[in-house]
């Protein structure tokens, strides 16, 4: 499945194979090959969500991922998903994608909106015009997938467009010289001249001085011709031939005016805009805050309850502490966690999908120029309210190699939602709220700041923000509710084992007692930041998971109510200490893939550093206040 | 001053004032909010000139201004009915000629 950036393609893919992918509405969710099963006319086949690609003239990684798919030969047919109120753009890729000859059907998805906007589509005529199926859905509603998937086994190659007679003629010119190459890549000749002409050659080129000169020749004739670069005289040339087929199959009316369109009027507002935001953001805080309190408030006790009964019941022996450590592990995921972490993801996919982080981006775009980034920026940053490591993924979509570095590094100081759980559990709970949003605040301040001095050692001016903003969307509870279970599926599935086998561990350590030892080790970490020796493992085995710290922390003083351990300002400085110290693991995973070790190491190393301030900064402030 | 170069001087002006001032392109962020341009020519490199053209920003290509954020933040503009948001530096590159 390959298409342009939103326009469903990751809906349409979990509507066949199930919630497996997190979609989104806004341009560059997918920044990964995700594969599927699903039946097409009862055979098993193998799906493949692509990210989201504009041109098959790569822009950035993500692009570039999907287009060597697609000339990989591993594939068999193309679904061209075509957002339909978009069609004239969209028809451009896939004019493109005809050029490579591969069997294809073209989706075009999100009638309803195409209908909002007053276009009305001649599907039968589309299908006649490019020579393949055409197959009209609303993937988010579920209408059309069956007829889709009948369809895929009538799927034929596409017929190229046709050109201006002098870019066929330089076409023509090459195609022979191309002949053995496309043969032994497995390309069509004219997808391959494509690339040339567009000075962006393919595999298997490189290396043929007489074909490069030929192709230098021929660049020249058509540049010096036409007083233009010949990639964008193909562009050109491409666009005119989709406009032309949008005439042919389309008719466009009277567009509805509706609160989706004016909502940008008050919410993108030169001046509204940001107390908006402001007002946005913090209500989103409050609401967790509010009500991760009270399932907590309900959870906790009878759960406290159960686990002392247990104890009661197992007496003293030291493998009755590894069970109730265990157990503790277990409620501490279900009372601690899922109160904060639930409606948390739920609000996010909520902002997501209604289309207000994008707006964000837009935003906030003047300040990243002061550190340097540009607004495209935001998105991971955003992404990495979620979770670090698609943060992390997410910074794929950037063009600049410079700035991916610089995203990454400072995305994964981003309060990730295991961090969350930290700040609600501790600081939202027993200091408030305020409090909470404030350390959010001052998280931001901090990472403008490391951007700023960031920006001062690693000088260079990436291309400036370029970025679709989709249209406001109704968000629809299904998928929300299925972008939820899909990360809280990670939650379940890696954290909570970890945080029972840890829960166990710790108790183990306990129970020898082996952890005033530790802790002690470790004073040189907790003595400089003013907190008692028994936060130091807590603090360590963070590193696995954010949200252990604060399961541990109970642990570790043996009681759930932390108030009567820990001052406010020890919290705050904990809390504080937790949010920038390294990335968890997963996410130093990450950062090494796409960063490379000796960057990852850095980042580490900054961010640590960056904590020890912090905790120190918060630790003066608190004994000020 | 000779016959000559007053109809030299005189000659743009009056021509300017036929065409309703607007011959001149001028940069996209002088277009007023609201108002709608055409793009005449994009002055970059070919990966900004590409990277403008796969979002429909194009010369020819209708362009309106919905709106700028203050302290020379990025602009929202509309383009075949799709809103991109701009960063400054980019939307300064884009010569439009207003339309009424």
């Amino acid at each position: 499945m390959v298409g342009q950036p939103n326009s469903g393609k990751s809906t349409l893919f979990n509507a066949l194979t199930g919630y497996r992918a997190v979609a989104s509405n806004f341009p560059g969710t997918t920044v990964e090959l995700l594969r599927g099963k699903a039946l097409v006319g009862g055979r098993p086949v193998e799906v493949v969500d692509l990210p989201g690609t504009y041109s098959l003239l790569a822009g950035d990684r993500a692009e570039e991922l999907s287009r060597d798919f697609l000339i990989s030969g591993e594939v068999d047919v193309v679904v061209n998903v075509v957002d339909a109120s978009l069609l004239s753009r969209s028809l451009e890729l896939t004019l493109e994608l005809s050029e490579l000859g591969l069997p294809m059907v073209v989706c075009l998805n999100m009638m309803d909106e195409a209908e909002h906007k007053g276009i009305k589509i001649d599907a039968e005529k589309l299908s006649d015009l490019l020579g393949v199926p055409v197959a009209e859905t609303v993937a988010a509603r579920g209408i059309g997938l069956a007829k889709l998937l009948s369809l895929i086994p009538q799927a034929r190659p596409a017929r190229p467009p046709r050109y201006s007679a002098d870019v066929e003629r330089a076409l023509a010119q090459l195609s022979e010289v191309v002949a053995p190459i496309a043969k032994a890549t497995g390309l069509p000749p004219r997808y391959v001249v494509i690339r040339l002409l567009a000075g962006d050659p393919p595999p298997g080129t490189s290396g043929q001085p007489e074909l490069s000169q030929a192709v230098a020749e021929v660049r020249e004739k058509i540049a010096s011709a036409r007083g233009e670069d010949p990639a964008l005289v193909l562009s050109a040339e491409r666009h005119a031939a989709a406009v032309s087929l949008f005439e042919q199959v389309a008719e466009v009316g009277h567009a509805q005016v509706g609160w989706r369109e004016r909502a940008d009027d008050i919410l993108m507002h030169p001046l509204l805009g940001y107390p908006i935001m402001v007002l946005v953001l913090f209500g989103l805080f409050w609401a967790v805050f509010k009500v991760g309190g009270i399932l907590e408030g309900l959870l906790l006790p009878p759960l406290e309850e159960l686990s002392q009964g247990l104890g009661a019941l197992l007496g003293q022996g030291l493998f009755s502490q590894l069970v109730v450590g265990a157990f503790q592990g277990l409620w501490a995921g279900v009372a601690i966690v899922l109160p904060y972490l639930v409606p948390f993801l739920f609000l996010l996919a909520l902002l997501e999908d209604v289309g207000y982080l994008p707006r964000v981006g837009y935003l906030m775009d003047a300040l990243m120029h002061r550190i340097g980034l540009h607004g495209k920026s935001v998105i991971p940053f955003l992404l990495g309210y979620g979770c670090s490591v698609p943060a992390v993924l997410a910074t794929r979509i950037l063009e600049d190699e410079r700035d991916r570095l610089v995203t990454a590094a400072l995305a994964v100081m981003v309060p990730c939602a295991g961090r969350a759980i930290v700040v609600f559990g501790l600081v939202g709970r027993y200091v408030g709220p305020l409090a909470a949003f404030g350390l959010y605040v001052l998280n931001l301040v901090v990472i403008a700041l490391s951007g700023w001095l960031l920006a001062r050692l690693l000088p260079g001016t990436g291309p400036g923000l370029i970025m679709e903003i989709p249209p406001y969307r109704r968000p629809n509870l299904r998928t929300l509710l299925g972008k939820v279970w899909l990360r809280l599926k990670d939650f379940v599935v890696v954290a909570w084992p970890l945080l029972i086998g840890t829960s166990a561990l710790f108790a183990l350590l306990q129970a020898l007692g082996w952890s005033p030892a530790l802790n002690n080790g470790l004073r040189f970490l907790t003595w400089p930041l003013g907190l008692p020796k028994e936060a130091g493992v807590p603090l360590v085995f963070g590193i696995l998971r954010k949200e252990l710290s604060l399961v541990m922390l109970t642990q570790a003083f043996g009681t759930a109510d932390l108030s009567s351990v820990l001052s406010q300002g020890q919290m705050v400085v904990f809390t504080g200490f937790v949010l920038f110290y390294m990335p968890c693991l997963a996410t130093l995973a990450a950062l090494g893939r796409e960063l490379g070790p000796r960057r990852a190491g850095l980042v580490l190393l900054g961010t640590t550093g960056v904590a020890l301030l912090m905790g120190l900064f918060l630790r003066g402030i608190s004994a000020l206040a | 001053m000779g016959r000559g170069s007053l109809v030299r001087e005189a000659f743009p002006v009056i021509i300017r004032l036929i065409m309703n001032f607007d011959f001149e392109p001028l940069p996209l962020p002088s277009l007023p909010p609201g108002r709608t341009g055409q793009v005449v020519r994009i002055q970059g490199g070919r990966g900004l000139i590409l990277r403008l053209a796969r979002l429909g920003i194009r010369p020819g290509a209708r362009i309106r201004l919905i709106s700028a954020s203050p302290f020379s933040g990025p602009l929202l503009v509309e383009v075949d009915g799709v809103r991109v948001a701009l960063g400054r530096g980019v939307t300064r590159r884009i010569l439009v000629r207003p339309l009424p």
